[in-house]
């Protein structure tokens, strides 16, 4: 089975700051990764590198066999990223925060709306993004996740400002991509959550690799 | 996983001016405070050079482009706050837009802002110093676009530069006012020549000296933004 991510001894730093230090692992295509690890542990860094966001200052991250910093155009349209900012426009209202995505992708609007209608958002489709609550910004950033139908779907704190049955949610949303066939990457603090979705877990302590 | 049809790059450039613009709209109050901060700069410059309607003609040229300028600063610094607010670029980045249709967008949605302030504020300069344009409406459009399009060029790369760091709005200025100077000296003379006649036939080479400047300023954002966004 060929590797839908691979990190050989990957590290980054900010300023003086090692991020992610030494950090080598490979994850199968259509597995999923729990990334647990304390605040300031490299976990948001280590999906920024995934995402392409920022290329590491040593080592390699090879994502389906290419490699991240050389290849990022060709490899993001295969990449959905639910991080701590939701990417949105506060200004627009959440139809045309998912159309412009949708065209950017070269998909279908009504695409977009259907996702809205099933993350519960169609009611509030022609509002300003300003006007929603936390969780429902997290619910409309899920929408843009599902959109692109990625092969590797990276998340960060997904459980975060989502009530109990969002919660649920999420959780079935994400055991469909895996059952899709989608590479999940999930970072959370709340490991009971994380466990029972994932196949794989990595324990990061100050950019290092604690556990597997 | 399906393999959608992404869109090539001219589609691209007009789906994110399309929500530059109506970003624009839902924000009016923005493109408000624009206007009337490039008309009290207008009127300031005005009292400052006394009521000599003829010294005001002379001068009504490099008085317009004085206040465009300065209002670009804040359209151009704002235009990048809203892609900085909930890390809108890196969306647009990891959808992904192509980075050149990123300038392209924003750079054309700039001068579109910029050339309807100009066009709000030309009838008060207008009154103010007791100005036609001689050479017809049509050739001071001409000028309007072609100024706009040259400050919004290089505005556009260095806004993008400045939206991160910390004294962005003390950077841009000093980054874009010095790069600006001929385009600015171009665009003011050659208002001056639509509103004042043209005797020496010198409207040709200031509208040529803005044309190339555009054209190398256009290409090298063009070229280069993918590596400011990216790197």
């Amino acid at each position: 089975m060929s590797n839908a991510l691979e990190f050989q001894d990957v590290s980054k730093r900010f300023g003086r700051t090692w991020a992610v230090a030494r950090l080598s692992f490979a994850l199968p295509v259509g597995q999923s990764l729990l990334l647990t690890g304390h605040n300031g542990s490299g976990k948001t860094t280590l999906l920024r590198l995934l995402a392409t966001v920022v290329r590491p200052t040593q080592g390699k991250v090879l994502l389906f066999g290419e490699d991240a910093a050389l290849e990022r155009e060709a490899l993001r349209p295969r990449i959905a990223f639910l991080g701590h900012s939701t990417f949105l426009y506060e200004d627009l209202t959440a139809r045309e925060n998912c159309a412009l995505l949708a065209r950017l992708l070269g998909r279908p609007v009504r695409e977009a709306d259907g996702l809205l209608e099933t993350l519960g958002l169609a009611s509030r489709a022609e509002q300003p993004v300003r006007t929603f609550s936390a969780g429902m910004k997290k619910r409309l950033a899920i929408v843009r996740l599902l959109l692109k139908r990625p092969a590797l779907a990276l998340l960060d704190e997904p459980f975060g400002e989502l009530d109990p049955e969002g919660i649920l949610e999420m959780e079935t949303h994400i055991r469909a991509l895996s059952h899709a066939g989608t590479t999940v990457v999930l970072a959370t603090h709340q490991v009971e959550h994380g466990q029972s979705l994932c196949t794989t877990r990595l324990h990061l302590s100050a950019g290092r690799a604690a556990s597997t | 996983m399906s393999e959608a049809r992404a869109p090539g790059l001219l589609r691209t450039t007009w789906v994110l001016v399309r929500k530059d613009l109506l970003l624009e709209w839902r924000t009016r109050a923005r493109a408000n405070a624009l206007v009337f901060f490039a008309l009290s700069t207008l009127l300031l410059f005005s009292f400052a050079l006394g009521p000599d309607t003829t010294f005001l003609r002379r001068a009504a040229g490099g008085t317009l482009w004085l206040a465009l300028l300065l209002a670009s600063v804040l359209a151009l610094g704002e235009s990048f706050r809203v892609e900085q607010e909930n890390s809108a670029l890196d969306g647009l980045r990891l959808a992904p837009a192509d980075p050149r249709a990123l300038f392209l967008a924003k750079a054309l949605s700039n001068t579109v802002l910029l050339t309807l302030v100009g066009l709000v504020i030309l009838p008060v300069l207008s009154a103010l110093a007791s100005v036609t344009p001689v050479l017809g409406f049509g050739r001071l459009l001409v000028v309007l676009a072609l100024g706009c399009l040259a400050i919004s060029a290089p505005g556009t790369v260095y806004a993008a530069i400045a939206s991160h760091a910390r004294s962005r709005d003390v950077l841009l200025p000093l980054l874009l006012f010095p790069l600006l100077i001929p385009a600015v000296v171009a665009a003011a003379k050659a208002t001056s020549l639509v509103l004042e006649g043209d005797p020496m036939l010198q409207f040709s080479s200031w509208l040529g000296l803005l044309a190339g400047f555009n054209l190398v300023y256009w290409s090298l954002g063009f070229a280069l933004f993918p590596r400011v966004v990216e790197d």
